[in-house]
Order: C-alpha cells, then structure tokens, then sequence
C-alpha cells in the first residue's frame, strides 16, 4: 500500500512559473510606488527627529568674491573674499581654484595657494561656521587694468567638503516637543476632529438625500445627475477660489444679498471669524464631496429588488416605514464603507482648506499644520513630526477599518 | 405625529413652508439675474401660503386653475404692499407686481402637486400625510441642491465677464452689459496675451495625457497579476493598495519636494510627469482588479489552451474586453491629474513651467484683479466639464468603480 500516490506537496513547476510571472507584472507599480511612497514614509520618520529648518536644505558652501584692487597704483593685487554660506555648520576641505590670464605673473603668493599652469589653487582646510577671510595675491603686470574684466569674468570653482544635515546622526526630540507644546496642539486635534466628523456625515446625509430624489425615472433625471456631480469634477481651485470671491467680506455677492434681504445688518466675514471660518470650511467640504457619496448610494439604490416594495404595499406600508424599514438596512453596507473611507479622506484633507482660509481663524487642521510648520515657520523637522502624528492617527483608524471592510466587502 | 394627520393642518402648514422656500428662491434667483433688491417677507409668505395651502385643500381647483388665480391674488396683494416678495425702492412697482404674479403662478402649480393626496379638510391616513410630506421634502431637495450647485459656478462665470469698476459697484449685479461687445472676454483676452495661458493649458494637457499613459503601462499588468494569477501574498498584496490610498499627499509631499530639491528636479514638468502616475497607479489598479475580476476567466483559458502565452493572452483577449474600464479608469486619472494643485504647488515656482492649476493660484494676489481670477477659474474647468459631460456614463462608472477617494 505504500505506493498509493500522494497528492503533491507544496508548489509544482506551474505554480512556481505563475508566481514569477505575477511577481514580474507587480515589479513596476512596486518600484516605483516603494519609491515614491514607502521611501518618503521612511524618511518622514528619520527627519520627524532632526533639527533640520528650510534653509538648510541648501547644502552649505564657499562664497568667493574677486576683485582686482588698486588697478592704477603701483601694486596691484587680487583680492579674494571668503564667506562660509552657513551660520551653524564648519566646511572642511574648503579649495577654490581660479584662472589667471594669459600673461599675467602673480606676485608673492599667500601661503596657502599655489599657482601653476596659469592657475591659483588655493587650500583654505577648515572654515568655521560663518567663518570669513580674505587673501591678497600681487600681480606683475605693467597695465593691470587691461586685464580687469577678464580677470573677473572667470569665476572661481569652489570645493568643499560639508556634512550632509540629512545624513548626519544628529538627533533631537525638540520636534515634537513643540508640536505637543502648550495648547496649540489639542486645538488643532479638535478642529481635525470636528472638521472630519461633521464633513463626513454631512456629505453622507446630504449624498443621501440627493439619491432619493433621483431615484426614480423622470425627463431630466440624467442632466439633473450630470450637474449635481459638477462640484466633485470641478477643480479645487476654481472652487474654492469662486467659494472665496462669493464670500468676500467687501465685494462679495453672498454679503450683498444678506445684507439686502436684511438678514444681516454689516458685512460678515465668512472665512476670516471665529468659529465661523471652520462651519464655512465644514460645508465647502459637504459641497464639494457630497456628489460622491449621492453617486454610490444611487448606484446602490438602483439594485435593490423591487418586488420587496410591493410585498410592503401589499401590506399597507407606508413611504416612510418602507424607507425605514426596508432602504436603510440595504443602504448600511455602503454607507458604513463611505463613512470609513470618507473619514479617512477628510482627514486627510489638504486643499481645500489651504485654498480657503490658509488655515486661519482657528481651521487649521494637522494636514494644514504640517505646511505651516514646514514652509511657514521653515522648521522642515516639525513639519515632518507633524506628518508622523497623521501617520500614526491613520494607523488607528485603518486598523479598525480593515476589521470592518473585510467583513463588508469580502476583500 | 396623528394630530397633524387632518387636511385642514397639513395642508396649511405646508403651503406655508411651500410659499417660503419658494419666495426665498424667487427672490435669490431675480437678486441675482437682475442686481436689483428683491427680498422675501417671512411672515407674509407664511400668511398667504397658509391661507393659499387651506383653500387649495378645501377647494381642490384644477392645476391651471389654481396657477392662474394663485397668480393674481398675490399679484393684487403686491400691488397694494402686502406681496411675499417686497422690493427696494429703486424698483418700480410693476417689477413688484410681476414678480409676486410670477411666484403666485408657481406657487399654485406646484402646492396643488404637493397636496394632490390630500382629498380634503377632515382627516388623513397615514399614507396620504406621509405622501404629502415627502412631495414638499422632493419639490425642496430639488431647489436647494440645484441652486447650492448653480450659484457658486453662475458667479464663476458672471464674475469672469464683469468689469472690476461693475463689481464693486453692486456685487450682486450679474447682468451682461451686452453693449460691451467682445469687451465681455477681455479678462480672458489678458489672461492668453498677458499672463501666457494658452502655454499652461497646453502644459496641463500633455502631462495630464503622459500620467494616464504611465499610470495605464503600470496598472494594467499589476491590476491583471491581481486579479487573475496565484501568487503567494496576494491577498496582503491587494489590501496594500488599498492602505496606500490612505497615505495623504501632504506626508508624502514633503520629502518629495526634499529630494527634488536635492535633485534638482524641482521646477520641471519632467518631476511632475514623474511623481503623478505614482500617485494615481494604485487608484487604476484597484478599479482595474476589480474590473478585470468581473471578466469571465473561460476566454482566458480558451485563449491559453490554444498556445497563446499570458502575455499575449492579456493583449488579445482581456484588454480588447476590458476597454470599457480602461476608457472610465483613463477619465478618472485625466480628471486626477488636470484638478491636482499640491504637487504643482510645492514644486513649481518657475511661471514658465506651471501647469494651469498652478497658474490660478498664482492669479490668487492682491494685484490681479478678481475677473481675472475667476476667468483662469472657468479656463480651468472648461475643458474638465465638457470631458465630464461628453463621457458622462465613463465618468460615472470610473467614480463608483474603486473610488472613493477624494
């Protein structure tokens, strides 16, 4: 009996030739995603705890300014200035080395240049941090003028040897000291927090709606479907511009029409008061996103069994009843699914607020914030400690997302 | 809730409603048509549309006959001062009296749809109230999503054709000064001439074009290895995509704009062609997997037993069936890039390389004249608008596809 055949074990050559073959197709798109956002992840974490501001991202360097001094006197010399570009960091190695030209003999050379070849090389070793000097080289030229523009025109080439802020093993909590620091941080945790709930279910509620009305057949179904997607599809910036310029304080057409109706008595400052900045963010964001949700609740709608409604009217249910009753049980899979990706989207949210307020008068939200820290204040480093924050935030709630999906979608 | 079920309170109460919601729109709407100061009275339209709810009720008139004497009694009303909709003084009575006919005429028309279930003053069951209720909540979906959607573009438009005098004049006059000729467009003219427009929709185009041309050499073998192929990590595989649709662009954001600092690949479309289909790939191939899913795998094996190898498989038989998806998958991406403002913001400060979103932000300044922002917001939505509506079933079917990304 022991040579009965067993089924094969593990991967036969077929399987193992699918697998390369599927692993060859995913190659590109794993590259270059990894690339563009595994690597930059990383290295979100690895600058989150450096002190790196904007400017140092301009690697430091050697300035040199030549000059031909005292032209017409009996001694003329070359005057070089010497300027480390950096206020915090020491070069070492620092050379420049420049071209002199053609028949012109340099007098006594400084120490620390040599001149062969018609060029001056010259060692200047370590310069210190904001560190600056300058060397004098006498040349013997009858008619030193005559040679003044050639002379400057050549520039000379500068090398040096700095280190590397984003490499060095330079680290420092101060990031996210400061970005925990004081109550400015919890503020904007609320607003991130109110910004994306209200959003969220805002646009749930109103997509919602907006499915109902369509959802039966009527002349103009279709245009009226085209148009109530135009916020979605329109480009964030002309909208939130078009938002901006309705607005206005002083030439806004929304003011004007307030204040005639006599709803308001002055002009009101949409984006630029407390706490009404961040309700005017809060419904640009409805505005903008609720066509998406109106488009997968419709979509769903639509393939919901017809003979259950008239099983309900056989037994004398009413319109509300039946939404209630039979609808929403149907619609809770896909709203449940729209609220978990909507939720994460509006937190993640960058533009439309940036675009809007700027992320002033009390909306800024983290995304805002990373911006703010980076570009505004120029402190890269807590911009990046910011970024983690988000990181970390989103792990929470894809990890409670995923609980969720696998059951809801089956993937 | 039963004590409302009578047709003597349904009725009034929401004809009341009705006569608001609708005076307010009339009011909105010719404010805005004209420039001139029309505003709803709230308790007159609450008045008259109560009173107009319980006779239509109680008389149960003929639609025509309804519209047509709904029409002259507030027109009557307006014409001695007490019409729902009152007007500013630099507006003549006529206007007034128009005005009040106009909504009188519509008011009847569309309360007598509203209450067709109501067959009179006593009382209702619960079907008729109900039925009654969600008419009003219907007829109010369709004018308040219709205005919030038409106002905000209707200024985009009306604003891009003012002349800056116009505008800060009176803000709510949009009315075309037609005498002005092709005066009309001169902020459009500026902004081709002047500030080199027709370069950054050209721009605009060719790398929206390049990133659904990557993003589709990319997707597409990924989203089939996905979809059809066993592999070990699969599963992980799919769900990664889906995870890295949650990384926001501003994380990623600022490393990238460090290393093309470093790189020098700040301020060249050749960074951005290079950084927009990564960011789109992962959005394709989820929508494209699921696609691809749906297709029946017999062709594929039919296809396979004849000798045809996998990859030939995949170009002769998915693809060609497939092309459906590929068209709404291509819109949605075209439509990502050509809206994309963050990278182009970040990464692009050089005007002659901008793309046009980029170009509109830099138009966002105190020295350029709001026309001519707005007019750079009408170029830029112009050419997505008329791709949207020329490809709508796509487009419609790219967004439910695998997206809910914003």
């Amino acid at each position: 009996m022991s040579d009965t055949p067993h089924p094969p074990k593990g991967s036969g050559p077929l399987a193992r030739r699918e697998a390369r073959l599927a692993w060859g197709l995913l190659a590109p798109t794993v590259i270059s995603v990894s690339l563009v956002v595994i690597l930059p992840l990383l290295t979100i974490f690895w600058i989150s705890f450096k002190p790196i501001g904007l400017a140092d991202l301009r690697a430091p360097t050697l300035r040199v300014n030549e000059q031909l001094r005292d032209a017409d006197e009996a001694e003329p010399y070359i005057r070089y200035r010497v300027r480390n570009t950096s206020q915090d960091i020491a070069l070492t190695s620092a050379s420049f080395r420049d071209a002199i030209p053609q028949g012109v003999r340099l007098g006594a050379l400084p120490e620390q240049c040599t001149f062969e070849q018609q060029v001056l090389a010259c060692d200047l070793g370590e310069v210190e941090a904001g560190g600056r000097s300058e060397l004098r080289v006498p040349i013997l030229t009858s008619d030193a003028g005559a040679v003044e523009d050639v002379l400057e025109d050549s520039a000379p080439l500068v090398r040096v040897k700095a280190p590397n802020i984003l490499t060095n093993l330079d680290f420092t909590l101060e990031n996210f000291a400061r970005v925990f620091d004081g109550g400015e941080f919890w503020q904007v945790l609320w607003v991130t927090l109110a910004y994306t709930i209200f959003g969220t279910i805002g646009a749930l509620v109103m997509g919602l709606f907006a499915a109902m009305l369509l959802n039966k057949s009527f002349r103009g179904q279709g245009i009226l479907r085209g148009l109530y997607l135009f916020p979605y599809v329109a480009p964030v910036i002309a909208v939130a511009f078009t938002w901006v310029t309705l607005f206005d304080p002083f030439s806004g057409s929304a003011n004007a029409l307030l204040i005639q109706m006599g709803v308001s008595e002055g002009a009101i400052n949409f984006f630029g008061d407390r706490p009404l900045a961040l309700i005017m963010v809060i419904m640009f964001e409805i505005w903008r996103y609720f066509p998406l949700s109106f488009l997968f609740i419709l979509a769903r709608m639509q393939s919901i069994d017809t003979d259950m409604y008239e099983a309900a009217d056989m037994d004398g249910a009413s319109p509300f009843q039946k939404f209630w009753y039979l609808s929403m049980p149907q619609l809770l899979g896909i709203l449940s699914v729209l609220f978990l990706l909507r939720f994460i989207w509006t937190f993640n949210k960058f533009d439309d607020i940036f675009l809007l307020t700027g992320g002033n008068a009390g909306t800024r939200t983290l995304t805002v914030n990373v911006y703010e820290q980076a570009f505004a204040i120029s402190n890269i480093g807590a911009g990046a400690a910011v970024a983690v924050v988000i990181f970390g935030c989103l792990l929470l709630f894809s990890l409670f997302f995923f609980r969720f999906m696998s059951r809801e979608e089956g993937l | 809730m039963s004590v409302f079920w009578r047709g003597g309170l349904t009725g009034p109460i929401i004809g009341a409603l009705w006569l608001l919601v609708l005076s307010v729109t009339v009011a909105v709407a010719v404010s805005f048509g004209t420039g001139d100061a029309f505003r709803p009275v709230v308790w007159l339209s609450l008045l008259w549309g109560a009173l107009g709810g319980l006779a239509l009720v109680a008389a149960r008139p003929g639609v025509p006959v309804a519209a047509l004497s709904l029409a002259v009694v507030l027109g009557a009303l307006a014409a001695v001062g007490f019409g729902p909709v009152a007007v500013g003084e630099s507006v003549g009575t006529g206007w007034e009296i128009g005005v009040n006919a106009v909504l009188g005429a519509l008011f009847g028309l569309s309360a007598r749809v509203i209450l067709e279930e109501v067959p009179g003053l006593g009382a209702l069951t619960r079907h008729q109230f109900e039925d009654a209720v969600i008419r009003f909540l219907t007829g109010f979906g369709y004018i308040f999503f219709t205005a919030i959607v038409v106002i905000p573009f209707y200024v985009m438009v009306m604003t891009s054709l003012k002349s800056q005098q116009a505008l800060l004049q009176n803000p709510l006059d949009f009315s075309l000064d037609l005498s002005r000729g092709m005066e009309l467009f001169r902020s459009y003219r500026e902004l081709f001439v002047d500030y080199s427009f027709a370069r950054y929709l050209w721009t605009s185009f060719y790398v929206s074009c390049l990133t659904v041309f990557i993003t589709l050499l990319f997707s597409v073998p990924g989203a089939y290895a996905v979809a059809r192929l066993r592999f070990s990590g699969r599963a992980a595989f799919s769900r990664s995509i889906l995870l890295i649709y949650m990384v926001p662009m501003i994380v990623l954001a600022l490393p990238i704009y460090i290393a093309f600092s470093q790189l020098g690949l700040r301020n060249t479309v050749f960074g951005i062609v290079l950084i927009y289909p990564v960011t789109t790939i992962p959005v394709a191939l989820y929508m494209l997997q699921g696609y691809f899913r749906g297709l029946p795998a017999e062709v594929e094996e039919a296809g396979l037993m004849d000798g045809l190898s996998r990859l030939a498989v995949i170009w002769k038989i998915t693809l060609p069936l497939a092309l459906p998806a590929l068209a709404s998958v291509s819109l949605y991406v075209f439509m990502i890039a050509w809206n994309e403002f963050l990278l182009a913001f970040m990464l692009l400060d050089d005007p002659s390389k901008f793309t046009l979103t980029r170009a509109v932000t830099s138009l966002n300044s105190s020295e350029v004249p709001r026309q001519h922002l707005m007019a750079g917001a009408v170029i830029a939505t112009v050419p997505i608008m008329a791709l949207f509506l020329g490809l709508e079933k796509f487009m419609t079917k790219g967004l439910t596809a695998g997206s809910v990304k914003g």
